[in-house]
């Protein structure tokens, strides 16, 4: 059964460029889905359209049954709750502890008043640690987020997406920032997240080697249109090619 | 850098030099104003002032009224930076681009600051003093405009820098707009700003005399008084009186800053 189904959607910022064309796909759940292509193709605005982080033009997003271009704010706020999102520059508080940080993802079910107050539930705080624990950062939760390694903090980043408790997390470019090291850790826990907690993941990446390594599914994007869209096995060298519009000839003698 | 970089630099810092000894040349021309005259007068100045602004004994006795009157000063001038503090986070928050309400009400705070800010403190004053008279609400109210211009626009600065990337992620997590500007974009931007909210108050403590002389209150009203009544070993002490005063909150703002940064 199908979590998220794209039909149509197109985007422009404005009105002489139109930055997402006709885009269509489905995502079931529990999918581990990668999107490729160029800079500029334009994954960002479509990774953001999903939970309306940016208000698309044209087109309908089905999350969960739910017609997501429609929603009124407290709707787009439930939806949100249920949709986790991972940044390549971590987004956190730096002041902030990590376990904080961490709790901040339980905003979106509170009040405004409660969140305020800070008051957090017993299983919240359990849930958190546990969280930390999982990601093997628990013996920082008392830390500032400005004393951490990269690495460190996009575990803080993936756990305050966690104890949202998503059906869906996005990631706009997790590891682009981070070592080989730190880059293999984080894409194994995203991939543990999907397989063993069942929770689905849409990871734009730079790396088409990691792309194929980690995903059930590819999705190719080049100057806002799919040009790809299958498994790791059938994206050949020259689809590859296809989706980042040179050969690896081109881009050498360029 | 490399080489042509540098000589490129030279060039640009030689014609800024002669442009600037032009303009002296030109603005003195003008202004009839005579530096080599100038320059002679200096010795002859210093001279009267060791020789008249010196603390007497007898000043001393003066000193309890001095300092009643310089703590007067010091709390209205805190007192008039901490409540346009708390005025300017409003605008400040309203102001920026990553915490904006709406676009109308971020240029209407952009817009209050701006003016606030471009009206000297003197100005303030004396635009005050029409419609309030001589008091100490009036030398309060200039101070207090005079900063929330100021603050406003150095919070602004601040939440911009600092918050851009959480805002945007708590607004993900679907957490409300007043959790990401209290639990995300105040803790992150506080230190800065308790920092700016110091300086401000150091500065006002040394605008206070100032605008104290023009609206007739405080430490200013004092100094004018002694000052036109030729006496000058009481201004002498005042002037001492100010002196450490700020230097003692210059090295208490600095301690704070160096603990809550
Ligand atoms: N807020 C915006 N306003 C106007 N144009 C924008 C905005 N954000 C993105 N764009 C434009 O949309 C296009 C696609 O941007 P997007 O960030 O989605 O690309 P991307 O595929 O994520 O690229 P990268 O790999 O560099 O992150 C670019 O041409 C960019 O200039
Ligand atoms: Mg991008």
């Amino acid at each position: 059964m199908s979590l998220l189904t794209v039909e149509g959607l197109g985007k422009s910022y404005t009105a002489d460029k139109q930055i997402l064309k006709n885009i269509n796909f489905e995502i079931k759940a529990g999918e581990f889905v990668s999107i490729i292509g160029p800079s500029g193709a334009g994954k960002s605005t479509m990774l953001r359209c999903i939970n309306r982080m940016v208000e698309f033009n044209e087109g309908n997003i089905l999350f969960n049954q739910q017609d997501v271009g429609s929603l009124n704010k407290k709707g787009l706020r439930k939806l949100r709750t249920n949709i986790g999102m991972v940044f390549q520059h971590y987004n956190l508080v730096p002041r902030l502890t990590v376990i904080e940080n961490v709790l901040h993802g339980r905003f979106g079910y509170k009040t405004t008043f409660q969140g305020l107050l800070g008051r957090y539930t017993e299983e919240e705080k359990e849930r958190a640690f546990y969280l930390l624990e999982k990601l093997g950062i628990h013996e920082h939760a008392y830390k500032r987020c400005d004393q951490l390694s990269g690495g460190q903090q996009q575990r803080v980043g993936i756990c305050r997406a966690l104890i949202q408790e998503p059906k869906l997390v996005l990631c706009d470019e997790p590891i682009a920032s981070l070592d080989p090291n730190s880059s293999k850790i984080i894409m194994d826990h995203l991939k543990s997240i999907s397989t063993e907690m069942g929770i689905t993941c849409l990871v734009n990446l730079h790396q088409v080697e990691v792309a194929q390594h980690y995903s059930d599914r590819i999705i190719g994007l080049n100057n806002g249109e799919i040009v790809f869209n299958g498994t790791a096995y059938e994206l050949t060298q020259e689809k590859i090619n296809h989706i980042y519009g040179t050969k690896t000839k081109d881009l050498i003698i360029a | 850098m490399n080489e042509k970089t540098m000589r490129k630099h030279r060039w640009q810092s030689g014609i800024f030099l002669l442009i600037l000894i032009v303009l002296t040349y030109l603005s003195s021309a003008i202004t009839t104003f005579n530096f080599m005259e100038g320059m002679a007068t200096i010795p002859e100045a210093m001279g009267w002032i060791f020789s008249n602004l010196l603390v007497s004994q007898e000043s001393f006795e003066k000193l309890p009224k001095i300092l009643e009157k310089l703590a007067e000063t010091i709390f209205m001038s805190i007192a008039a930076t901490t409540i346009a503090a708390v005025v300017s986070l409003f605008l400040g928050v309203l102001g920026s681009n990553t915490t904006k309400v709406n676009n109308f009400l971020s240029v209407f705070a952009r817009f209050i600051a701006s003016v606030s800010r471009n009206i000297p403190v003197v100005a303030w004053s004396l635009i005050l003093l029409i419609s309030f008279g001589q008091n100490s609400v009036t030398g309060f109210l200039a101070l207090f405009a005079g900063t929330v211009g100021f603050l406003t626009r150095a919070f602004i600065e601040s939440i911009d820098e600092a918050s851009q990337s959480s805002v945007e992620a708590l607004t993900a997590t679907g957490a409300t707009y007043f959790q990401i500007v209290g639990k995300a974009v105040i803790p992150q931007c506080l230190p800065q700003m308790i920092s700016w909210v110091l300086f401000m108050v150091e500065t006002n403590i040394r605008n206070a005399t100032l605008v104290g002389i023009l609206t007739g209150t405080g430490i200013g009203y004092t100094f004018d008084m002694y000052y036109k009544m030729l006496n000058y070993n009481v201004v002498a002490l005042i002037t001492l009186c100010i002196v450490i005063t700020v230097i003692i909150v210059d090295l208490i703002s600095n301690y704070v800053r160096k603990v809550i940064l």
